[in-house]
């Protein structure tokens, strides 16, 4: 379980101090959790103070009852955070079977390693070899991202937009990746997303707006009128197209 | 040979006790040994220290090694070797210089070697350099590498030097003719207070000859290097050079690419990049569960590699 309590940041820009996160309190248990809600409204920064990548002014975090608020990334890496990036990163010389071997802890075969690849959708053998670099596309680099996280298999595992650039692949199968994952790992699946394919799936979804949760709870009870908003302002949209 | 030197063999030349075909193993300023092929013939050269590697033409899929190594403190030289390959050949030819100096007194390589391949013949040329021991004296090489490549002539050239060499001055000159190809891929890393430079020239002389120098170095501590490139074409042709720096410490690179076009249909391109490693690239390995300092040397092996 992952519990964040009173969770704070607030970061400088042109007008001075800009508060992201204003004293966020979740709790994590279920399979699937989705973070939707408004661009700017501090979902990404969130999974980054999960990850560790953002320190938070204050605030607790605890994995499994455990304080890991002052731990490094390395450290909850360790303790079992994975993190898929929203904009993947490049190496020169890395190659997708270096990456894969890296997150699985040890060096994987080269079969090991296919098998992850195919399960994103990506054809193994054109791709093991090939170096994480930018000759990759940015959908390739979203699949070998997802595939890093599979083979991690650890208990949280943090998705920002991973549907983002792969537009072509099958949102089934992305599904099936991540029903996958839930059924053999057994921990958590947090998923920051505006697809209502992947909203559907999730057991909890939480929406963050200028900061701060604007709701959480079952599926059946956000989705509803999260969908039905959605929809008002396409009609408001619309309208004004129309006059 | 002692231990020590067997492993240096290996580093340089892959060299595991005797190699198969031609060789010619050069150590503490004399021949140790030497083996020559029907194809392959090695010899003396004539006035000057250093030797002719005289390749048959026609003369297919052999391999030549002619590896130097220097264990005694205090050895100076500067060797001419000669390599002369005929018409339609398809070789690869292993150097390389190692030097193990525990003592005080400056030990120096300086090799100079001069290529003249054939028509249509295909060279591979691995050049490595190491240089180890813990003793004060100067680890130095200054390779210089003159190629002069005939009518459909190709040589691919790879020189890797990571970290051990105190100071190095590499200059490669070049001259293509008629559809003639180079292709150089020069791997370097320096650490504490070595200097390492580069200098490339390359004339682009006959129609269609294409040149490509690419260049990735990492520079540690308080190391520098210096990558001159100069490609000039003098006709149709097509060059690119490339130099690629990670800077780390108090380190301090330059890059100083210079291309010349003397003809109308000559298509130039360099590219020079100089940056430390990325913050994001760190962070990526890091989720992983790599430490900052194991993240560090991925990235830069894996530049490297």
């Amino acid at each position: 379980m992952l519990e964040l309590k009173n969770i704070s940041f607030s970061a400088e820009n042109e007008d001075g101090q800009k508060q992201i996160l204003k004293d966020i309190n979740l709790k994590i248990d279920e399979g699937f959790v989705v973070i939707t809600g408004p661009n700017g409204g501090g979902k990404s920064t969130l999974a980054k103070v999960i990850a560790g990548i953002i320190t938070p002014q204050s605030g607790q975090i605890l994995l499994n009852g455990e304080d890991i608020t002052n731990l490094s990334i390395t450290e909850r890496a360790k303790k079992g955070i994975s993190f898929a990036f929203q904009q993947p990163v490049r190496f020169k010389g890395i190659t997708v079977h270096d990456l894969i071997s890296l997150a699985a802890g040890q060096d994987i075969s080269v079969s090991d390693a296919c098998a992850y690849l195919s399960q994103v959708g990506l054809c193994a053998r054109d791709y093991i070899n090939r170096e994480v670099n930018a000759s990759l596309s940015g959908g390739e680099l979203k699949r070998i991202e997802i595939a890093t996280v599979m083979a991690r298999g650890t208990t949280v595992s943090i998705f920002d937009e991973p549907e983002a650039g792969i537009d072509l692949w099958s949102f089934n199968n992305l599904i099936k990746v991540f029903e996958k994952m839930n059924d053999t790992l057994g921990g958590s699946i947090i998923i920051i997303s505006h697809q209502e394919r992947i909203l559907n799936i999730a057991d909890k979804v939480i929406v963050l707006a200028n900061g701060s949760v604007a709701q959480e709870g079952k599926k059946d009870d956000i989705l509803p009128e999260l969908l039905g908003k959605a929809n008002m302002a396409c009609k408001v949209l619309t309208a004004n197209c129309e006059d | 040979m002692e231990n020590y030197e067997l492993d240096l063999l290996k580093m340089i030349a892959d060299i595991d006790g005797t190699p198969n075909g031609a060789y010619n193993i050069r150590a503490n300023g004399a021949l140790a040994s030497r083996n020559v092929t029907e194809n392959v013939l090695i010899k003396e050269k004539d006035g000057a220290p250093g030797i002719e590697i005289i390749i048959k033409a026609g003369t297919k899929n052999e391999k030549v090694h002619i590896p130097v190594i220097i264990s005694e403190s205090g050895i100076k030289e500067t060797v001419y070797n000669d390599f002369i390959i005929g018409d339609d050949c398809d070789v690869e030819i292993v150097a390389g210089c190692g030097i193990h100096n525990c003592g005080s007194e400056e030990s120096r390589h300086d090799g100079i070697h001069s290529f003249f391949i054939g028509k249509n013949s295909k060279v591979k040329y691995v050049e490595r350099h190491v240089g180890e021991g813990d003793g004060t004296g100067g680890k130095n090489m200054n390779p210089t590498t003159v190629v002069n490549i005939d009518e459909g002539g190709y040589m691919e050239m790879e020189t890797t030097q990571i970290k051990g060499i105190d100071n190095t001055k590499r200059v490669t000159k070049a001259k293509l003719k008629k559809d003639a190809t180079l292709i150089v891929r020069e791997k370097l890393m320096t650490h504490g207070t070595q200097y390492a430079e580069t200098d490339f020239v390359v004339d682009l002389d006959g129609e269609n000859s294409s040149a490509n120098v690419v260049s990735r170095s990492v520079a540690k501590d308080n190391s520098s290097q210096l990558f001159l490139s100069e490609i000039n074409g003098n006709n149709i042709c097509n060059g690119h050079t490339e130099c690629d720096a990670i800077i780390m410490d108090k380190a301090h690179v330059s890059a100083v690419p210079k291309i010349t076009a003397n003809h109308i249909d000559a298509s130039l391109i360099h590219e020079a990049a100089i940056g430390k490693i990325a913050g994001e690239q760190l962070i990526k390995l890091m989720t992983l569960g790599l430490t900052e300092q194991q993240a560090e040397e991925q990235i830069v092996n894996g530049f490297l590699k």
